[in-house]
């Protein structure tokens, strides 16, 4: 792990666990999505609308996990002041963001038929509209504090303030409303749901997961890159300006 | 210690004598609570049901107003600077200013807010309640709000950026106050006690552990 903390050795490594990465998930996302639309049966209940579930719920869990990845991140930025960790925060917030804004709006999509409103002030939903609000002030400050080590430290606190908050925001707003269902695969006692809906959702689950990695890997990457750039240009500029210094005398 | 209340005193004695940013708050609270029958129509009996709801809404408004000025003048005077040189941590720096800004407008903005609740025809079983929520809650108001000020310290729009940064942070604090004050005035299963103490519990673990934070974030801002 150390060794990897290098940029130089991460972008060496980084450049074939991407490719990995990537078709790994182009083969699972064509399994999962066969056995969605071809071998899954429909919900007694809810018809076809039932297949929204496999985007859904990925969605969903890659939301949480777009931000347990910051606030690690972000441990790692505070504490031992790593470049890459700031790049890390940094690649998953827009990330994260996108999944966060897709789970909402196919739960929307889902909800008009089964509940008949697209919207409804379920405490499921609020949180997770919360957890997307956290997200965007993640990203609103990358953008404010133009000094990118400086930006990192300050999205790192946040980040921080903000997981020790999900919790507590979960906890409220669920005392507050509850309609949406209660959890049906992460149980104790097993999962609740029938195993020919679970096999194409743990597909998808796996596959969404990969696609988020590979996302971030290759967010991490521009990122790096686009720093060193930076650098470059601003070796340029100085060695023009020094440049220009000798010609002046 | 003495250092700290120094810290308060002196922020007190500048929030008195400047006089702009209590009246700016109150005046807030004020307007905006005066907009909503307006938008809502005159209905006596909507805006009966709703005034607590509306109250606690606005009082966060009004608050974060004057939030991301926790720290901004002495930011730009230097007197941070010398803050954060001197003895006193800066943790503690933290929360005396957000304990002098919890002085300054928290608690102007809770008491104020029955004289409001007139306006809208609140019930007056909810009159204590909500006073009552409001000074337990507005503790985490300031301090959580001190965070956002810390982070945004010196940016151009800083203002317009603490309430995207603060306001999901709000969301416990605010619906345990309203159950609380709901509990008190409809008849139902819940106790007035449980909300209260739990508001009461996420008052004191922020003025606790936000500090730590807007501190952090301060050296961050002033390296």
């Amino acid at each position: 792990m150390l060794k990897l903390a290098n940029p130089t050795r991460f972008m060496e490594y980084s450049g074939p666990l991407l490719r990995w990465l990537s078709v790994g998930a182009a083969v699972l996302f064509a399994v999962g999505l066969y056995m969605v639309f071809v071998t899954s049966p429909e919900d007694y209940q809810q018809g076809q609308t039932v297949k929204i579930m496999y985007i859904h719920v990925p969605a969903a869990w890659l939301a949480m996990m777009g931000y347990s990845m910051i606030a690690i991140s972000s441990i790692g930025s505070l504490v031992w002041r790593h470049p890459l960790a700031d790049v890390s925060a940094k690649a998953a917030a827009p990330i994260g963001a996108a999944f966060t804004a897709l789970a909402l709006i196919t739960g929307s999509l889902w909800g008009k038929p089964m509940w008949g409103t697209y919207w409804q002030w379920d405490a499921r939903m609020t949180s997770v509209l919360v957890l997307l609000f956290l997200y965007l002030g993640l990203i609103a400050i990358w953008n404010a504090i133009e000094e990118q080590s400086r930006a990192g430290r300050a999205a790192a606190i946040l980040g921080l303030v903000g997981f020790v908050n999900v919790p507590i925001i979960k906890f409220s707003v669920d005392w507050w409303n509850t309609l949406h269902q209660g959890s049906s695969v992460m149980r104790l006692d097993g999962p609740t749901i029938h195993p020919d809906l679970l096999w194409p959702l743990l597909v998808m689950a796996v596959a969404f997961t990969l696609l988020f990695l590979a996302l971030h890997l290759a967010a991490m990457r521009n990122e790096i890159l686009r720093r060193r750039v930076e650098s470059l240009r601003m070796n340029e500029v100085a060695s023009a300006a020094s440049g220009a210094a000798e010609v002046a005398e | 210690m003495s250092s700290f209340l120094s810290l308060v005193a002196r922020d007190l004695k500048l929030a008195l004598r400047e006089g702009g940013a209590i009246g700016t708050a109150l005046g807030f609270y004020l307007v905006v609570v005066a907009m909503l029958p307006l938008g809502l129509g005159p209905d006596l009996n909507l805006l009966s049901r709703i005034a607590p709801g509306v109250l606690w809404v606005a009082m966060l408004l009004s608050a974060l107003l004057s939030v991301d000025r926790i720290f901004h003048n002495d930011h730009e005077d230097g007197t941070l600077e010398q803050l954060a040189l001197g003895e006193m941590p800066l943790e503690l720096v933290a929360a005396a200013k957000s304990l002098a800004h919890w002085i300054t407008t928290g608690i102007p903005l809770a008491l104020v807010a029955p004289l409001l609740g007139l306006m809208l025809n609140m019930e007056a079983s909810a009159y204590l309640p909500l006073v009552l929520t409001m000074l337990i809650g507005t503790p985490a108001v300031s301090f959580v709000g001190a965070i956002g000020a810390a982070l945004t310290l010196g940016l151009r729009r800083g203002g317009l950026l603490v309430s995207l940064l603060v306001l999901p942070l709000y969301v416990p604090a605010l619906i345990f106050g309203i159950s609380a004050v709901s509990a008190a005035t409809v008849a139902g299963p819940m106790s007035f006690r449980t909300p209260l103490l739990i508001l009461a519990a996420i008052s004191i673990v922020s003025v606790v552990l936000a500090p730590l934070a807007a501190a952090a974030a301060l050296r961050n801002q002033l390296e």
